[in-house]
């Protein structure tokens, strides 16, 4: 697909753009991130032939931190926030309705690919708790019966 | 600089950002060109007021009014009325919770969110613009690194950090000078200066608000102590799910290269010193500093024994300094009016202020500094403005998945670093939470521990596999399958654990285990003995039963997913217990609170 090539074109640039830095593996796992959406096999044969570092280096890294995913995400990343401040006020609600809702575990994507669902670790909007994330927008002070209406909005955007 | 005769000042901090304060931004610009004002009053997005319960939160100047939950549509009234026609939008200025006083006639320092506050690490925070570094500099900014870098030898430096007593913010509370005297020590070509911001306590959000609101404090400090060890170059390990704070990180690196303040011959005197960032990806045990380092440098967080210390050999096998952030937020401060000034604040053990996150069942969420040694109950209360609901307080929890809970019978205890871990809580990096009636103080060990097994890197038997065990019988109790003996395998568990981890991570581990059960013992013995969870919090252990406030109106009845609800139109239902799942639909719909949890 052209579409494809272009991004491994990005991820070339990406290796170019690092390499001989020390450390180097982390920042350009973290760019095929925001180019794939996550890092299969072959990008990380790449990165690693591209660093001249051992594939279980890259995998070993990109196994070690929750950032980096080895299967594609939903179009949506919804995260819960299950921080402390969060949890006490009820986020887990929360996530059990979104659960529900989507009929996904926390962790999964939906089999449209419109959602993926993730239990996150504090998002540092703690006087808005309990707070989750939709892709980049934060909703604040929620309450599960908020949540189908929420939803709604990112499928009838379809 | 132009001049203006009015400033709104609007956060621009994750709380009020995330309820939408770039929208009231770009409101008030259009409407302050439409009202010809855009010449006489300056819009400004700082970084954090503190107070998010509120937010988004504006404050006009000069005359200092709050304004509290600010929305778009109330822009124009402001703009109309307050600045148009210097008339103050009454119903729109912050109300204290617990005295109901408008603050219309109150400035700032006033209301009762600030009044015992004293701001020194968080003193250009919600002041200036964060991305604009004239505003920095025209608060003193960069003033300490002139005076370092031209009045100053790095020993002299180290000294005055050292008489002042600051104690590392980030938790454990080690001495800064003293660090900083040891990396100066180590002999090498290159030396390594490096901050740490990989601030991963849930609940805490002092770091983020800090570099958010005023990164140029920790460069300089970076800068200055960069000159006292010796060290050319500088790293700053920030948590990628920060993006407010690593823009603003960037920019403020490039502006002070631009002025010269970063970069070759700072100040025309030999000293050279510059800063990278790298990004964190999501891995709480990166917060350890051998294990930071390891990410940086590119590898599996990993934590390793100590010694050698980081000041001996640390990152890339050179002598490095860590230091928190907060830790950085003091130094300007402390170099600019002295040790002594710095001394002034605090008790004698524990100098200075801390900042602490304050969050949960409390009414005043948000961002505090006091001075060291101000009672909790300062904190809860009068700071705080008490528990919401009317409900009853019941523990406070310092110092994240590594501290310990606080009950109320030690609502009275000094705020400083001894005091806490007296009491088997610990400073921690600054996170406050506070728990009502409502919260299940195992649940909430369960909680945590949950938290160390998910973020344990696996490294070390004791912290992988031991804190595993520990969650396992923890969730077997909130489930009601608790043993006789459970409460002593926890405890043995949890001495072992301290004693033979690693790092820090799973030395403090068993902490909020172990506070819980000194303080909370009952709570354990209800679950396990009568299968009661006190809190009427652990699903399994819940009963519903429909009292005699029932109506008879059937809602319950239709909403209950197995048919668990009998009885007759306009009659008192009853749930049968073998058949009910505990989902809680049946009290979510009853109208008149005839359904109650046991």
């Amino acid at each position: 697909m052209p579409d494809n090539k272009e991004k491994y074109a990005k991820l070339q640039a990406a290796i170019e753009k690092h390499k001989g830095e020390r450390g180097a593996v982390m920042p350009v796992l973290q760019e095929a991130m925001t180019i794939f959406g996550y890092v299969p096999q072959d990008v990380q044969e790449m990165i690693a032939d591209g660093l001249g570092v051992t594939l279980s280096e890259v995998y070993g890294v990109s196994t070690f931190y929750s950032q980096f995913s080895l299967e594609p995400k939903g179009e949506h990343i919804i995260g819960v926030c299950l921080g402390t401040a969060c949890y006490v006020k009820g986020s887990q609600k929360i996530l059990d309705k979104l659960s529900e809702e989507l009929k996904i575990e926390p962790g999964r994507t939906t089999a449209d690919g419109l959602f993926s669902l993730n239990a996150t670790r504090c998002l540092g909007a703690c006087g808005l708790a309990p707070v989750m994330m939709i892709g980049e927008e934060v909703y604040g002070r929620l309450t599960p019966d908020q949540v189908p209406g929420i939803l709604d909005k990112y499928r009838t955007a379809q | 600089m132009e001049l203006y005769r009015s400033h709104v000042l609007v956060c621009g901090g994750t709380g009020c950002s995330s309820s939408g304060s770039a929208k009231l931004i770009e409101r008030f610009e259009d409407q302050l060109k439409e009202k010809g004002l855009d010449k006489e009053v300056k819009v400004v997005r700082t970084g954090c007021f503190g107070l998010c319960e509120a937010g988004p939160v504006v404050i006009v100047y000069p005359e200092g009014t709050f304004y509290s939950r600010v929305k778009v549509e109330d822009v124009d009234e402001i703009v109309s009325e307050h600045l148009l026609k210097g008339r103050k939008v009454q119903h729109l200025v912050y109300v204290d919770h617990k005295t109901h006083e408008s603050s219309v006639q109150k400035s700032l320092s006033e209301i009762g969110f600030y009044k015992q506050q004293e701001r020194v690490a968080l003193r250009n925070c919600g002041v200036i613009d964060p991305e604009n570094i004239d505003e920095y500099i025209a608060f003193d900014g960069y003033r300490a690194l002139a005076k370092a870098l031209t009045e100053m030898t790095p020993e002299q430096v180290i000294q005055e950090v050292l008489d002042s007593g600051l104690r590392g913010r980030g938790g454990a509370g080690f001495p800064t000078g003293k660090k900083w005297q040891f990396a100066r020590a180590s002999k090498a070509e290159h030396k390594y200066f490096v901050c740490n911001a990989d601030e991963g306590d849930p609940g805490a959000f002092m770091d983020r608000s800090l570099l958010e609101g005023d990164p140029h404090a920790i460069l300089e400090a970076m800068a200055i102590g960069g000159y006292a060890i010796g060290a050319d170059e500088g790293w700053i390990y920030v948590r990628a799910e920060y993006p407010i704070a690593v823009k603003r990180l960037e920019k403020a690196i490039e502006q002070a290269h631009e002025y010269g303040l970063l970069g070759k011959n700072i100040f025309g005197t030999d000293f050279s010193f510059d800063i990278h960032i790298r990004l964190g990806a999501g891995a709480f045990v990166c917060g350890e500093e051998t294990a930071l380092m390891a990410s940086i440098e590119g590898k599996r967080g990993e934590p390793r024994p100590k010694p050698p210390f980081p000041a001996v050999k640390g990152l890339f096998e050179s002598p490095t300094n860590i230091n928190n952030v907060e830790t950085l937020g003091n130094i300007a401060q402390i170099i600019l009016k002295g040790a002594d000034w710095f001394k002034s604040i605090g008790i004698p053990t524990s100098t200075g202020t801390k900042v602490f996150a304050l969050g949960g069942k409390i009414n005043n969420t948000g961002l505090v500094e006091v001075p060291m040694g101000v009672k909790l109950r300062t904190i809860i209360e009068d700071i705080g403005g008490g528990i919401p609901n009317g409900k009853k307080f019941k523990a406070v929890q310092t110092g994240g998945p590594s501290g310990g809970c606080i009950p109320a019978s030690l609502l009275d205890i000094s705020v400083d670093y001894d005091s806490l871990t007296s009491v088997g809580a610990m400073m921690g990096s600054g996170g406050m939470i506070v728990m009502d009636e409502d919260n299940c103080m195992v649940d909430i060990a369960r909680f945590f521990l949950d938290f160390t097994v998910d973020e344990s890197c696996g490294k070390c038997t004791p912290c992988r596999i031991g804190t595993r065990r520990m969650l396992e019988i923890l969730e077997r109790i909130t489930q009601g399958k608790g043993e006789e003996g459970d409460i002593e395998k926890l405890e043995t568990l949890a001495e072992n654990i301290k004693s033979s981890a690693l790092c820090g991570l799973g030395q403090t581990a068993p902490n909020p285990v172990l506070s819980t059960i000194k303080f909370f013992r009952d709570e354990y013995e209800a679950h396990i003995k009568e299968k009661r969870c006190p809190a009427h919090h652990c699903q399994a252990l819940l009963n519903y039963e429909i009292t005699d406030a029932c109506r008879g109106c059937t809602a319950c009845a239709r909403k209950c997913p197995v048919n668990a609800i009998s009885g007759t139109v306009k009659q008192k239902h009853v749930i049968d217990t073998q058949k009910c799942i505990k989902c809680g639909n049946c009290m979510a719909t009853c109208k008149f609170g005839a359904i109650i949890k046991k």
